[in-house]
C-alpha cells in the first residue's frame, strides 16, 4: 500500500469514529447557532442605523424648510453654507430647478436625481475633492415652494464600518468554533472513546476464551465505570455457570455412561447367550428398569437446570408452607412407620409464602428420602434414631428443617455434597442418584431462600429456608389439598 | 374400545399401536394434526392420544378446534414438556389428562383406561356409594364397611381407597395415585405409595379370605373381586 493510500485509509478511520461524527455534529449545530446569532444582531444593527438616518434626515428636511418659509431662500443658503462647513456625515445641497448648485457640500450627483423628490441611496461626490471616488448616501430630496430642491443626506461610509466589523467577527468565530469542536474531539477521544475501546479490546480477549478477565473499573463512578462494573457481575456469573456446566459434564459423563453400559452389556449378553425365554425375559426386565432410572435421572437433572436457570419463576403462586410440609411429612410418616424409625412433625400453622408447593413439596422430599435413607437405619439391637421435620417463622423467614440423628456429615464435605450427582459414600451401595440436595438447593434459590446443612450433635439438620410472603396475615384461601 | 393416536414420530405411533393391541384395543394412528382432526371429528373413538408438537395443526390447537365442535371424546396428552405449567396449559386446551415424555405404557395404559371407563359411566353422576363384593365406601358419611363391620381410616386412607374404588377393575399406577390423592406430580424416588397402599390393605383386606386390593406387576394397584391379570 502506498503511503498516500494508507494516509487515506487512516483519515476514512478517523471519519468513522464515533468520536469525530460526534465532535463534527456538535461542531456544525454551533456554526449554525454562532451564524444565526451573528447575523440577527447585524440585520438588527442596520435597520437601527438606517432608522437613525432616516429620522435625522426627516428632522433637517422640516427644520430646513421651515426656515425656507420663514426667511426664504437667502435665510436656508446660509443655513446650509454654515452647516456645510462642519465636518462629518451630514450632506446638504440646495439647487434650482434646472438643477444648478447653489448651496451645500455635494460636489456632484448622478443625472436627474435632483429631480426625484423622496428618499433613496444613491452615489455622489463631495465638492472639497472632486477626484476622489464617489461614496454612498442616503438622500432625501424636498421640493421647495418656487421649484428650487432641496438635498439633505448622510453619507453610509458609517454602515459599511458596521458591516466590516460584523464580518470580521462571523471569521473570528467560525476559527474560534473550528478549535472548539477540534479540540473536544480529541477530549472524547481521549478520555472517554479510550475507555470504549479498552472494554473493547477486554471483551476481545475474554471472547478469545479467557473467561477469567475483567474489564477495567476507573473509580469515578460514572456511566462508563457502571458499565464496567455490570460487565463484570454477568462475567462472574457466566463463568460460575461455565463452572457448573463442565462439573456437571464430568459428572454426567461418569454417571450416566455407568448405567448406559451396564444396560448394554446385559442386552449383549442376552443375545449372545440366547437362554430360555425366561432368562432374556428377565435380562429385558432389568433393562426396562435401569432405563427408568435413567430417565429419572434426566427429568432430576432438567428440572435442576430450568430452576437454575429462573425459567421456573413464572409458575410461582402464593400457597402455604405448612400445609405442604404437613402433607409431605404424611406420605413419609408411613415409611418411617415401616422402617421403625420414630417420626416427629412439629408444623407451625399458617406459613405463607410465594413460590410452588410443588417444587417445595419435592424438595421436602428430597430431605426426607435422605434422612431416611442415610441417617434412620441403625445396627441391630441399638434403638432406632429418630428423624424429626419442624417447620416454624424464623424473623422473616420460613426454616423447614429435616433432622436426623445418623452419622451426620463432616463440616467440610457440607458444601460439596450440594453440588450435583455428589453421594459420600464412594461405593455408591444405596440406591440414589446424588441429586437430591441439588435439586433442594435449587429450590431454595428459586424461592429466594438457601439450604443450610448443620450439625445435629450427633446427626444432620438440613435447613430449607425460605422467605416469608411480605403480605403475611391476609387470610389463605382453603388449599384443595385438604386433610 | 378404539384409540386413536395422534403422533408425528413413526416409530413412537407404531409402538404404542403395537401394544394397545396387544392390550386388546383397537388403535388407529394419524401422521399429522390435519389427519388426526379429521379422524377425531368423526367421533368414532373412545380415547385420543395426542402428542402436542405435530405438523400442520398443533396438538393444544387441535383438541381446542375438537372442543369446539362439541367432540368430547376424552384426550389424553402425550408430551415431552412436562412441567407444571405445560400440564396446565395442556388441561385449559381441553385435555383429560398429561402423561410427560418419555412415559412408560402400563402408565399410559392405566391412564387411557380410566379415560373411557370415566366416558361411559357418564362422570356427572357420580355413585355416593362404591361398592365391590362386599366392600362398601360410602363418600357423603365417609364410612367403609366390609361384610357389614365398620373398617376405621384415616382421612388420606379414605381418599386412596376412595380413588381406588372410582376405578374399580381399572390399573391404577403409582403416579395416578400421588397426583389425585396427594396432589403432587413429583416421582418419589422411594416406595411411599407401595407403603400407604399396603397399609390399606392391611386394613381392607386382613382377616378376609378374599383380597381386592391386587398389585399389578410393573403397573400399579387394582381394587377387583377375584386375582387380577399379571398379579404379583
Amino acid at each position: 500500500m502506498t503511503r498516500a493510500a494508507s494516509a487515506m485509509s487512516a483519515l476514512g478511520a478517523l471519519f468513522r469514529t464515533t468520536a469525530f461524527k460526534l465532535s463534527f455534529a456538535y461542531l456544525l449545530v454551533f456554526a449554525l447557532f454562532a451564524f444565526a446569532a451573528l447575523g440577527y444582531v447585524a440585520w438588527n444593527a442596520q435597520r437601527l442605523l438606517s432608522d437613525q438616518f432616516t429620522s435625522t434626515i426627516d428632522a433637517e428636511i422640516n427644520g430646513l424648510s421651515e426656515q425656507y418659509r420663514i426667511g426664504g431662500l437667502r435665510r436656508l443658503v446660509n443655513i446650509v453654507e454654515r452647516r456645510s462647513r462642519v465636518p462629518g456625515a451630514s450632506l446638504y445641497l440646495v439647487t434650482t430647478n434646472a438643477g444648478e448648485k447653489i448651496a451645500g457640500n455635494v460636489g456632484a450627483l448622478p443625472p436627474g436625481v435632483i429631480d426625484r423628490p423622496g428618499q433613496f441611496e444613491t452615489d455622489y461626490a463631495r465638492t472639497e475633492d472632486a477626484d476622489a471616488p464617489p461614496s454612498h448616501a442616503l438622500v432625501r430630496i424636498y421640493l421647495l415652494p418656487g421649484g428650487f430642491r432641496l438635498l439633505v443626506g448622510r453619507d453610509m461610509d458609517e454602515s459599511a464600518r458596521l458591516r466590516e466589523v460584523i464580518r470580521r467577527a462571523f471569521g473570528y468565530s467560525l476559527l474560534f468554533i473550528g478549535i472548539l469542536g477540534c479540540g473536544g474531539a480529541w477530549f472524547i477521544t481521549r478520555r472517554v472513546l479510550k475507555r470504549i475501546d479498552d472494554m473493547t479490546e477486554t471483551t476481545r480477549v475474554i471472547m478469545a476464551g479467557d473467561l477469567g478477565g475483567r474489564l477495567k473499573v476507573a473509580g469515578t463512578g460514572d456511566e462508563l465505570d457502571r458499565l464496567a462494573h455490570n460487565l463484570n457481575n454477568m462475567l462472574e456469573r457466566i463463568d460460575e455457570l461455565m463452572h457448573g456446566m463442565r462439573e456437571v459434564s464430568d459428572n454426567i459423563a461418569h454417571d450416566l455412561k455407568t448405567p448406559l453400559t451396564r444396560m448394554r452389556n446385559r442386552a449383549d449378553e442376552a443375545l449372545r447367550l440366547a437362554g430360555t425365554p425366561e432368562e432374556l425375559r428377565a435380562a429385558l426386565e432389568a433393562n426396562i428398569e435401569e432405563s427408568d432410572n435413567l430417565i429419572r435421572i434426566f427429568n432430576a437433572l432438567l428440572m435442576i437446570a430450568r430452576l437454575e436457570a429462573g425459567n421456573a419463576r413464572e409458575e410461582l403462586s402464593d400457597f402455604d408452607a405448612a400445609e405442604a410440609v404437613r402433607d409431605v411429612a404424611e406420605l413419609y410418616e408411613a415409611l418411617a412407620e415401616e422402617a421403625g424409625v420414630p417420626f416427629e412433625v412439629a408444623v407451625e400453622d399458617d406459613l405463607p409464602v410465594h413460590g410452588s408447593r410443588e417444587l417445595l413439596g419435592q424438595a421436602v422430599a428430597n430431605l426426607l428420602d435422605n434422612a431416611l435413607k442415610y441417617g434412620a437405619p441403625t445396627e441391630a439391637g441399638a434403638p432406632a434414631r429418630p428423624v424429626a421435620v419442624t417447620a416454624r417463622r424464623v424473623g422473616p423467614s420460613v426454616e423447614v428443617v429435616v433432622a436426623d440423628r445418623g452419622p451426620g456429615i463432616p463440616e467440610a464435605e457440607r458444601a460439596h455434597v450440594l453440588e450435583r450427582f455428589v453421594r459420600l459414600e464412594t461405593a455408591r451401595s444405596r440406591p440414589g442418584f446424588g441429586l437430591g440436595l441439588s435439586l433442594a438447593t435449587a429450590v431454595a434459590r428459586l424461592h429466594g431462600g438457601a439450604l443450610r446443612l448443620e450439625d445435629n450433635g450427633p446427626g444432620l439438620r438440613a435447613v430449607l429456608v425460605l422467605p416469608l410472603r411480605q403480605t403475611a396475615g391476609t387470610p389463605l384461601p382453603p388449599s384443595a389439598a385438604g386433610a | 374400545m378404539r384409540i386413536l393416536i395422534i403422533e408425528d414420530d413413526r416409530e413412537a405411533a407404531s409402538y404404542l399401536v403395537k401394544a394397545f393391541r396387544e392390550a386388546g384395543h383397537v388403535a388407529d394412528h394419524a401422521t399429522d394434526g390435519l389427519d388426526g382432526y379429521a379422524m377425531a371429528e368423526s367421533g368414532d373413538y373412545d380415547v385420543l392420544v395426542v402428542d402436542r408438537m405435530l405438523p400442520k395443526l398443533d396438538g393444544l390447537s387441535l383438541i381446542r378446534s375438537l372442543r369446539e365442535q362439541k367432540v368430547e371424546t376424552p384426550v389424553l396428552i402425550l408430551s415431552a414438556l412436562g412441567q407444571v405449567d405445560d400440564r396446565v396449559k395442556g388441561l385449559r386446551a381441553g385435555g383429560d389428562d398429561y402423561l410427560p415424555k418419555p412415559y412408560a405404557f402400563s402408565e399410559l395404559l392405566a391412564r387411557v383406561e380410566v379415560l373411557s371407563r370415566r366416558r361411559t359411566a357418564s362422570p356427572s353422576v357420580e355413585p355416593t356409594v362404591y361398592r365391590i363384593a362386599d366392600l362398601e365406601l360410602d363418600r357423603l358419611s365417609h364410612r367403609v364397611t366390609r361384610s357389614g363391620q365398620e373398617i376405621v381410616l384415616q382421612p388420606r386412607e379414605f381418599r386412596l381407597l376412595e380413588y381406588l374404588m372410582k376405578n374399580a377393575n381399572q390399573v391404577v399406577t403409582r403416579t395416578m395415585l400421588l397426583e389425585h390423592v396427594w396432589d403432587y406430580h413429583f416421582d418419589p424416588q422411594t416406595n411411599v405409595i407401595d407403603v400407604h397402599v399396603s397399609r390399606l390393605r392391611a386394613k381392607i383386606d386382613k382377616g378376609f379370605d378374599k383380597p381386592l386390593i391386587h398389585t399389578i406387576r410393573g403397573a400399579g394397584y387394582m381394587v377387583r373381586v377375584g386375582p387380577a391379570e399379571g398379579e404379583e
